[in-house]
């Protein structure tokens, strides 16, 4: 049976902006088959097909059960690390001339507490202006493809990543109908379309998304029987992280995504073809949702005071530290869905969610809201 | 003479209602039908009101009773006749379809000739006679609704009798009224539009006496004697013509008058002749108002001998009858007791035999939006003590002129006593709140509480004007209550809350006044403390473009028993007040604006807090929704209350537009993103983008909440106020207030204690804290009365706030996510109005189930576990086009709900098994025939056009009778139970209010 599969890779921006990825990290999901795994040596290079850097030396590292980060180099600790598939196996790859080999080892993905505060603080960038190119939090995830193995490949499944960007998600929906095969004929039936994208957008700039695409689900849900209005809806509520699945008006991109994928060697061709059994993964879908769901609370300890004054004060500054990001525990065999797997001074691994935007900008963000 | 005056109908402009028609009979020996447009109806005795529901959608235009058997016959405005049969189920009567008819048209002829003008149950029950457009009179018999061909009356025939002279070749017109002999029930005498009145005797087709008219008529009756009869007509006159022997002619009546004459009048639409032992008859008739200075009254005039009374109505007449006993002895007098008169908005009941002719209190149909409804709010579970009280002073207020009782008392109600008794209380745009008896399935009113007296406004001047007019002639009389003009929308009720164990009481208003009332038995004169908050808090860059706030009268004022305000709070800038809480034992009312949140210490009179809470980029929360208003001059102002159209034809116009107000929505949104120009080209559409902070009208508060709880730390609870706004804001403020004792020494503090801000930035509609067991907090007294169970404040307390998009529920002190439901991301419908509600098992009062309900913007109601926020069921309540019913919907605590299915009228539905309030009624009919052929069953299979549905009104929903949907979508939650009162529901949305300021 296949074994639902993950990577992400992390590179730097300068050399590897291709196709559809404007930054630099990238996610790629694909299935192995669990009994047999193969060679690491196959696994390497379907890693390097996967991602097209057929060229480029990496480090492979996977996160166990404990949430440490360690390393697949031999076809020991690689088979070891298939058979903690949960059944997802998270998969990190750097290149390795930028790695950082402290990153391995034990507690290193349950560091972040002091990551996010590092980055919470804004004047630690300022002081390192060396780094402000190829920092990995320069460059967040905006857009991706994914459950490509287990849809049909008639359909897209995009992820848009609202979050903390200033780009609006720039897209518009419409009723419409569209033409679907049934027992008595062809039959029209009404749907949601895409009716309009905004240049310059989120939807736009991904070139994942195009006018009169039909949805056909929000997050998991499907839309038929929804209202525009119902969908309109579903949308916004899950806009941090809006997963839309897709019929694309023009299906002739869905060939340009399968020849990319295919050819490759060994098992890697049947993993990452499309598979055609439209599985929904609620639950990856659910699990993965909870990142958008860190509410801000602010404790007070101030003074009593009559009528406090809403402007925001310098103190709000100091403040930002008691900011804290609440976060929903474990869900389906996932890491903690906050965690952010991010080390400030390595700068290596990859984020695998996104983080609250740091520094001046989530201070303008919320700077209303701080009052003590 | 077993002839109750059947009651004509006509219903409102067609096509107008998106409800189908309903049909509503009330009963008994004496049974008085009476149709609605929709909506439910109430009618008979106190309590007995029976529902029907025509499968067609069209209006209903007549309505019939069939004296003595219970049967009831409707003409819809598509020209078909339908016979419905009261039955008797379980005890209980019930109203069915049983047949319909329509009539055959006549070859070589406009289908237009056929239609029904007139329709006259024959009072030996066996016949029906209808009137057409066309002239001709045909008769059904009954029960069957078989058309006798034989017995047809063509204008033709007629025509045969009539005079050269008078024929001239022209048509009679459509049949105008038809009526019985009052003796000889073979007699029919037949008016046709052109003025001509024909006495037929029946069994031998014969014309007995011509009444040659030359006015074009509007009706006819007969003097009960059966010697003389009265014609009314278009020119507002009527006549008096006798009545003699066979094969007569008559020119000339035997007199002729206009009573508003000399100048040109309105037609009389509907004349009566009553005759009466103490003295002259009585002659009651509609209409006929002079054209030029009172052609927009709507009158109906009382004439007995010299005395004349014009009783003017504030909306149209649509019918009225007299009521007098049922058996007047041959040559005896007809003596009614009351004038019965249904007017579009309100039914008035007067009695004539009490001199001055009072009108008698209705103990129920008092319409609700005498002036329109703003907001509402429902008190379970009144202690008595209360109850007595404000019983008391609303009889105060209005002493009864009338002794008599209530003239329709058809039919036996069977609902059992109210186990409880309920208060709703409605707000208006007038500035009063409406008390009403909601224990059982009719409201009956209780007292009313203005708050205009308050404030300086320009209307009782204007009163005072319109009072000197009218006593000159015609001797008008204003009749009934129903007066939907306001003439400062200032004054309007935005939030009511009431304590009703200190009889305490919060209203607040759209010019941001919020005024403190206690209840008190004695009249008073005293001054009202008035205090301003500023809400803007020294914010700068804001000018409030709206409305002035309302100048507060100065001075000693004179209050009348009853609820007497002490203190007005007013908000700077004056907006109207979206949130308000009270705590009794505190002494401390919040209230909220779109620009902040404040509170207010009532004893001490001074303000403990303000919070601005409006986003700096928020224009559109400057702009008062009624900007425009101050602009209009004074006159212009008087002059649209008389052009003005009734809220009904106002709430006709929302539905018919929503549709394009959405569109202009969607416009306005294109418009905002200066999209290219091939975007006018495509069709509606939706703009997909997160809530900003920045969004418009973002700082609206939409609840507050007070609190006695865990908010600092674990060890120490004390009180607390909570408010929530439409951006996803939580402030939560501990309060030091000092014990009962040194009120008058110590001042309330607050202090800020945290800030929650949802990402998800949805409004916050509701919040409230649960206690150790889960159980909601109880109400200010609730525990010191021994009413409610202590809460459990070992435990570690919760918080459930709700937003438009979901449900969550916080540990306290430390705020961190519990459990939540993430409605809209699952259903793509948002919460409109929740409600904390206990659900007590059908089986066991004992077994009570805390659980959330929640009303969609699709009108769908969604129950959930509390706090572990479970789906449990959800099902259909109110169309989701109807979003004034929406907005108006609330909840009470045991689950059940009103809203408003038409500006005038609530609906009530159940959401518990327990407690439903239904109307169950019993009419007894004596049927003169044998009508088992009519059961059900059989003529369902005898009639294809049987009813498919039979509507109930007023308990539509309890769970186990609905197909019980369970809401997919994954819970991810862990475990508890319980709850009750969230009494913050959000009364608007950010849609609404763009709607409103469009």
């Amino acid at each position: 049976h296949l074994v639902p599969g993950k990577t992400s890779s992390n590179f730097r921006g300068k050399t590897q902006l291709t196709g559809l990825y404007h930054f630099g990290a990238e996610f790629r999901r694909f299935s192995l088959e669990r009994s047999k795994p193969g060679k690491f040596e196959e696994f390497y290079g379907l890693l390097q097909h996967v991602h097209k850097i057929p060229n480029v030396d990496v480090l492979v590292g996977y996160t166990d059960i404990h949430g440490d980060l360690l390393p697949i180099n031999n076809d020991d600790n690689y088979h070891k690390a298939v058979s903690t598939a949960n059944p997802l196996l998270r998969i990190f790859i750097q290149r390795k001339e930028d790695a950082d080999y402290s990153a391995f080892g034990t507690d290193t993905m349950t560091r972040k507490k002091n990551v996010l505060s590092n980055v919470l603080r804004p004047d630690n960038h300022k002081k390192k202006p060396h780094i402000v190119i190829s920092m990995p939090q320069d460059f967040r995830p905006v857009s991706s493809i994914i459950d490509v193995d287990i849809l049909p490949e008639t359909h897209r499944r995009v992820r848009l990543y609202k979050y903390g960007t200033d780009k609006p998600l720039g897209f518009y929906i419409r009723d419409g109908s569209s033409v679907r095969v049934t027992p008595h004929g062809l039959e029209k039936v009404p749907g949601i379309f895409i009716s309009r994208l905004v240049p310059g957008g989120l939807a736009q700039s991904t070139g994942l998304l195009a006018v009169n695409d039909e949805v056909l689900e929000v997050n998991g849900i499907e839309v038929s029987g929804k209202s525009l209005d119902q969908v309109t809806d579903m949308m916004i509520a899950n806009s941090r992280n809006l997963i839309i699945t897709v019929r694309p008006a023009n299906q002739r991109n869905n060939v340009v995504r399968n020849s990319r994928t295919s050819g490759s060697s060994g098992q890697s061709t049947e993993s990452s073809l499309p598979s055609s059994t439209p599985n929904l993964l609620g639950g990856v879908l659910q699990g993965e949702e909870e990142s958008d769901e860190e509410d801000i609370i602010i404790e007070d300890s101030g003074e009593p005071q009559q009528i406090p004054k809403a402007a925001p004060t310098s103190e709000s500054i100091e403040s930002l530290s008691q900011i804290e990001l609440l976060h929903e525990s474990t869900q389906n065999g996932f890491l903690p869905s906050s965690e952010v797997n991010l080390n400030h001074s390595a700068g290596s691994i990859s984020m695998e969610y996104e983080v609250p935007e740091p520094g001046p900008k989530s201070l303008e963000e919320d700077g209303t809201i701080i009052t003590l | 003479m077993p002839n109750p005056t059947p009651l004509l109908l006509h219903a409102g402009a067609p096509g107008a209602s998106a409800h189908p028609p309903q049909l509503c009979v009330a009963g008994g020996g004496r049974v008085y039908p009476r149709c609605f447009f929709d909506g439910p109806p109430r009618y008979g005795a106190p309590g007995v009101e029976l529902t029907g529901l025509h499968k067609e959608t069209a209006t209903v235009t007549q309505l019939h009773f069939l004296p003595g058997q219970g049967w009831l016959l409707s003409l819809l405005d598509d020209n078909t006749l339908h016979l419905w049969e009261v039955c008797q189920k379980e005890g209980c009567s019930h109203l069915e379809e049983t047949r319909s008819f329509g009539l055959p048209g006549r070859p070589g002829c406009s289908p237009g000739i056929t239609r029904v003008t007139v329709v006259l149950p024959m009072a030996a029950g066996a016949m029906v006679c209808l009137g057409t457009e066309g002239g001709a009179v045909y008769f059904v018999t009954l029960p069957t609704l078989t058309l006798l061909e034989d017995k047809t009356l063509f204008p033709d025939e007629i025509l045969q009798s009539v005079p050269d002279d008078y024929r001239c070749g022209k048509a009679l017109g459509p049949v105008e009224s038809i009526q019985e002999h009052p003796q000889n029930v073979s007699r029919l005498l037949i008016g046709y539009s052109r003025g001509l009145v024909v006495l037929w005797e029946q069994s031998t087709r014969v014309v007995q006496h011509l009444f040659l008219g030359n006015q074009q008529l509007e009706s006819l009756a007969w003097e009960q004697s059966g010697k003389s009869i009265v014609s009314s007509h278009s020119d507002g006159g009527y006549m008096v013509w006798a009545v003699s022997g066979t094969g007569q002619r008559t020119q000339q009546p035997v007199m002729s008058t206009i009573p508003y004459g000399p100048f040109p009048c309105k037609a009389i639409s509907k004349i009566l002749w009553r005759t009466c032992e103490s003295g002259n008859p009585f002659i009651i008739f509609s209409g006929g108002m002079p054209r030029a200075s009172y052609g927009d009254r709507h009158c109906v005039s009382v004439l007995q001998g010299q005395t004349l009374a014009t009783l003017d109505f504030t909306s149209r007449v649509i019918d009225f009858f007299t009521v007098q006993s049922a058996e007047v002895p041959g040559g005896g007098f007809e003596n009614p007791r009351a004038l019965v008169v249904l007017v579009e908005e309100e039914l008035v009941a007067i009695d004539l035999q009490t001199p001055g002719w009072p009108t008698i209190p209705a103990p129920y149909l008092a319409p609700l939006h005498s002036s329109a409804i703003t907001c509402s709010c429902h008190v379970s579970n009144v202690p008595l003590k209360l109850w007595e009280r404000i019983v008391s002073v609303g009889e105060q207020q209005s002493p009864r002129q009338s002794s008599a009782a209530w003239p329709i008392d058809g039919g036996k109600n069977l609902a059992q006593e109210p186990t409880q008794r309920g208060l709703l209380l409605t707000g208006h745009e007038d500035g009063t709140v409406r008390f009403w008896d909601a224990s059982g399935v009719s409201l009956k009113p209780l007292y009313k509480l203005g708050t205009a007296n308050i404030f300086q406004t320009d209307c009782e001047h204007n009163d005072s004007l319109n009072q000197a007019g009218e006593e000159e002639w015609p001797p008008f009389r204003k009749v009934g209550c129903f007066d939907p003009y306001s003439d400062d929308p200032r004054l309007g009720v935005q939030k009511i809350v009431l304590c009703k164990y200190t009889a305490k009481m919060v209203v607040a208003g759209t010019a941001g006044q919020v005024l403190v009332m206690e209840l008190s038995d004695e009249k008073s004169e005293h001054a009202v403390s008035v205090a301003t908050v500023d809400l803007l808090q020294d914010r700068e860059g804001f000018t409030w473009k709206g409305h002035d706030r309302l100048a507060p009268r100065n001075g000693p004022l004179h209050f009348p028993p009853g609820f007497q305000p002490s203190v007005l709070v007013q908000c700077v800038p004056p907006a109207a007040v979206t949130a308000v809480t009270l705590h009794s034992e505190w002494n401390l009312v919040a209230f909220g604006t779109s620009h902040g949140f404040g509170l207010f210490d009532y004893y001490r009179r001074n303000p403990v807090l303000a919070r601005c809470t409006l986003h700096p980029n928020d224009s559109l929360a400057m702009e008062g929704p009624l900007s425009r208003v101050k602009s209009l001059k004074k006159s212009l102002r008087q002059s649209f209350r008389r052009i003005r159209k009734s809220r009904v034809s106002g709430k006709k116009r929302l539905n018919a537009n929503s549709p394009s107000s959405k569109v202009q929505e969607a416009n306005a949104q294109l418009a905002e993103q200066a999209g290219p120009p091939e975007v006018e080209m495509t069709p509606v559409q939706r703009r997909i983008e997160p809530r900003s902070a920045d969004d418009s009208l973002s700082g609206v508060v939409r609840c507050l909440y007070f609190a006695d709880t865990f908010l600092r730390d674990a060890a120490h609870h004390g009180p607390t106020m909570w408010a929530g706004t439409n951006s996803g804001s939580v402030f939560a403020y501990a309060l030091e207030v000092p014990s009962q004792e040194k009120f008058s020494e110590r001042a309330v503090e607050a202090v800020l204690g945290k800030e929650i801000q949802l990402m998800h930035r949805a409004p916050v509609v509701a919040i409230a804290v649960l206690d150790g067991r889960g159980n909601p907090l109880p109400e200010p007294y609730e525990v010191s009365r021994d009413l409610a169970k202590a809460p459990d404040m070992q435990g570690s307390h919760s918080m459930l706030i709700s937003s438009e998009e979901q449900f969550k529920v916080f540990t306290l002190p430390k705020v961190s996510a519990k459990t939540k439901f993430k409605l809209t991301a699952h259903e793509g419908c948002r919460v409109r109005k929740v409600a904390l509600v206990s659900l007590a098992s059908a089986g066991s009062e004992e077994r009570l189930e805390n659980c959330l309900a929640c009303l969609t913007n699709l009108g769908d109601i969604h129950i959930f576990t509390v706090p572990s926020l479970r789906p449990q069921v959800h099902y259909n309540c109110i169309r989701k086009e109807d979003i004034s019913g929406i907005a108006s919907c609330v909840f009470t605590k045991h689950g059940q709900g009103f809203y408003l299915i038409s500006p005038s009228e609530f609906e009530r539905f159940s959401l518990s098994a327990r407690n439903v309030t239904e109307p169950l009624c019993r009419l007894e009919v004596a049927r003169l025939q044998d009508t088992s052929c009519l059961s059900p069953a059989t003529s369902l299979a005898l009639c294809p056009g049987c009813p498919q549905s039979l509507l109930s009104l007023d308990s539509p929903g309890s769970p186990e009778e609905h197909p019980a949907a369970f809401s997919p979508g994954p819970i991810d939650s862990p475990n508890s139970s319980l709850e009750n009162p969230l009494d913050t529901t959000g009364d608007i949305t950010v849609e609404e209010v763009k709607d409103f300021l469009a």
